[in-house]
């Protein structure tokens, strides 16, 4: 694939310092986003998935939190080095993102309208009528019903899966080059689900967009996603494009995490596979994998050393000591 | 089917459903449960009849009239002529009830301007920044609060009362102690605001909403102003109100320790000083006293009504429908 890369994170650290000690949130993790690109970021609560895209956008709150080291390459600039008042411009209008839960994320006391419009005005520098007339577009574009008379309306009078597009028309207002999806429809059920899937991989195509898709929804995923980063800790254990990922897993964590998932062509009498053990502390500093405590395949060095992400197949790269087929080093 | 064409066939339902039963604003559902509230519809209109009575009464009698000395007329019970009777050097009483309550209702209001813009600005200030800035502001918070605020107004009123020249406004001219007087109410009279603001932006700036509206590149001051302003409307609104009655008791105080608004300008509070000047008066002339003491009662009991009224309107959680 030879398109231009649009986003590079390098050695991003993500700590908080609370008054139980420092959180290790994110652990130098290290990953790019190719041009019109969907990435998938999937891993367990609280593995930092959330945590690493917020870190890039500045909206990390510090103190407690910090960003210990790392870079963000946007077209050129590290958005980790850039003012309050540079990242506003890139907020929203080059990058984007939509929240998990839509009966929250909006402001409960002003006007779908007014939410939109204010985003258009500060950034694409329109009038406020031509504003209105973009947002009843933008409406419309997200399958919203009579647009126009919904832009005077508060957000309690939609329901979620319609407050979702509504999130989803905000972000996409000023055509941005990347759009953050943190779990978006975790909050809704399943064919509502379905429906802002669809909606999403429609408006990919008609905007060109380049998405990053935090979920810790495997089924999500397949549908989806080009290339697949797996969370773990604060790590990122295993980078694959997604049909290599659930044909050929080679990190023992993925390899547990598609064990764990439901399927309609399993036999329904048997349990569903758990991973052994509990998810690590954050609050310890990371040493060796921090996998091994829970690995079924963990050998000596996987306690002393942490696995760096090595490629094991063409744009297939995992960190991990251990050849999951033999169960020796590799 | 794709999913837009799925939402474009089921908008006409949408729509119908929607006409049924048009779901209720905030603000139609505040004003439906403020207008089942007898006292505070009692109190609104009995506001509406004050402020009738003091801004439609003065097109009855001149301020000069109102300020109008002739002690041959003085302590005259009520009669035709007068019918709240006169005071010590002959003045009308129902004329300067009206004139006095123009300046009550008005140092009311204004002062609850001052509290409110001070208020909120100082504590939106430290609710949202916190850290080193919210302990500051809020040590200063403290401050002011564990000064006595009538020795704090007697005080400043007797340093600053003289001082300042008279001024126009309204067509009418007023003695400079009345700016005096709603600067000293309303810079004593900010902290509670300011701790309720306080406390209503901590916890709403850790709202998903906010974190959304900054998601989208909204600079500091709007999402302070324009986000999460908005969201804590109901309890400034309340405790504006109630102050507004505050101040007009807080202005009686003074006025009555004679320290606030100077004669000839007239308050309903200082009209209740000259009545206290000398007790066999108080006895004796009870009209000179019982008028401008009754319109301050109904006054601070109305505005106090409305603000119960706006308080139980504004709740979500009031059981009141």
């Amino acid at each position: 694939m030879d398109r231009t890369t649009l986003l590079r994170v390098q050695d991003l650290r993500t700590r908080f310092h609370t008054p139980e000690g420092t959180i290790y949130a994110v652990n130098g993790i290290s990953y790019k986003l190719d041009e019109g690109e969907t990435l998938a970021v999937v891993g367990e609560s609280g593995c930092g998935k959330s945590v690493s895209m917020m870190s890039i956008l500045g909206l990390i709150p510090i103190p407690p939190g910090e960003i210990a080291s790392g870079s963000a390459l946007y077209q050129g600039r590290d958005l980790l080095q850039m003012t309050d008042a540079e990242l506003e411009q890139v907020r929203g209008k080059e990058i984007a993102m939509i929240f998990q839960d839509p009966m929250t994320a909006l402001n409960p006391v002003l006007t779908i309208g007014r939410q939109i419009t204010e985003v258009l005005e500060r950034h694409m520098g329109m009038s406020h009528q031509q504003a209105h007339l973009r947002a009843v577009e933008l409406l419309e574009m997200v399958g919203i019903p009579s647009a126009a008379a919904r832009l005077r309306d508060y957000p309690h009078q939609f329901s979620g899966g319609m407050r979702q597009r509504v999130m989803i028309a905000m972000a996409l207002s000023c055509l941005p080059s990347i759009l953050i999806a943190d779990e978006p429809t975790t909050a809704l059920d399943v064919t509502i689900q379905a429906q802002i899937v669809e909606l999403v991989i429609r408006l990919r195509e008609q905007v060109g967009l380049a998405m990053i898709w935090i979920t810790h929804d495997l089924g999500v995923v397949a549908g989806l996603a080009d290339r697949v980063n797996v969370m773990y800790a604060g790590f990122i254990v295993e980078e694959a494009p997604v049909d290599d990922l659930y044909d050929n897993p080679r990190h023992p964590y993925t390899l547990a995490l598609l064990a764990a998932l439901p399927r309609v062509d399993r036999r329904r009498d048997r349990r569903l596979k758990s991973i052994p053990g509990a998810p690590p502390n954050l609050l310890v500093e990371p040493h060796g994998c921090p996998f091994a405590p829970r690995c079924e395949f963990v050998i000596e060095r996987c306690r002393a050393e942490t696995p760096p992400l090595t490629p094991v197949a063409p744009s297939h790269q995992i960190a991990c000591w251990v050849d999951i087929d033999t169960g020796a080093a590799r | 089917m794709s999913v837009t064409d799925e939402a474009i066939a089921i908008a006409p339902r949408f729509a119908a459903d929607e006409l049924e039963a048009p779901p209720l604003t905030l603000r139609q559902l505040t004003w439906r449960r403020f207008r089942r509230h007898k006292m505070a519809m009692f109190g609104t209109i009995m506001l509406i009849l004050l402020i009738v009575y003091s801004f439609v009464g003065a097109l009855f009698f001149t301020e000069d009239y109102a300020n109008l000395t002739d002690t041959s007329l003085r302590l005259q019970p009520p009669s035709r002529e007068h019918p709240f009777g006169t005071d010590t050097v002959g003045r009308d009483i129902l004329a300067r009830t009206i004139y006095g309550g123009q300046i009550s209702l008005l140092i009311g209001l204004t002062a609850m301007l001052v509290e409110v813009i001070v208020g909120v600005l100082i504590g939106a200030i430290a609710g949202y920044y916190g850290g080193w800035l919210d302990a500051l502001l809020m040590r200063f918070t403290e401050a002011v609060f564990v000064i006595p605020s009538i020795f704090l107004l007697i005080v400043m009123a007797k340093t600053f009362g003289t001082e300042i020249p008279d001024l126009s406004l309204l067509g009418r001219t007023f003695s400079g102690s009345v700016i005096v007087v709603v600067l000293i109410i309303g810079l004593t009279s900010w902290m509670y605001l300011a701790r309720i603001v306080r406390a209503q932006f901590i916890s709403l700036k850790e709202r998903e909403f906010i974190l959304a509206a900054r998601a989208t590149g909204t600079p500091a001051w709007q999402i302070i102003w324009g986000h999460i302003l908005p969201n804590t409307m109901a309890p400034i609104i309340v405790s504006a109100t109630l102050s507004i009655a505050a101040a007009i008791l807080s202005e009686s105080y003074i006025s009555f320790l004679g320290m606030g608004v100077q004669p000839p300008t007239a308050t309903w509070g200082n009209m209740l000083q000259t009545a206290s000047s000398d007790f066999t008066k108080i006895q004796n002339a009870p009209w000179f006293w019982v008028f401008p003491g009754l319109l301050i009662v109904l006054t601070v009991l109305s505005i106090n009504f409305v603000g119960d009224g706006l308080r139980d309107a504004l709740d979500p959680r009031s059981r009141a429908t």
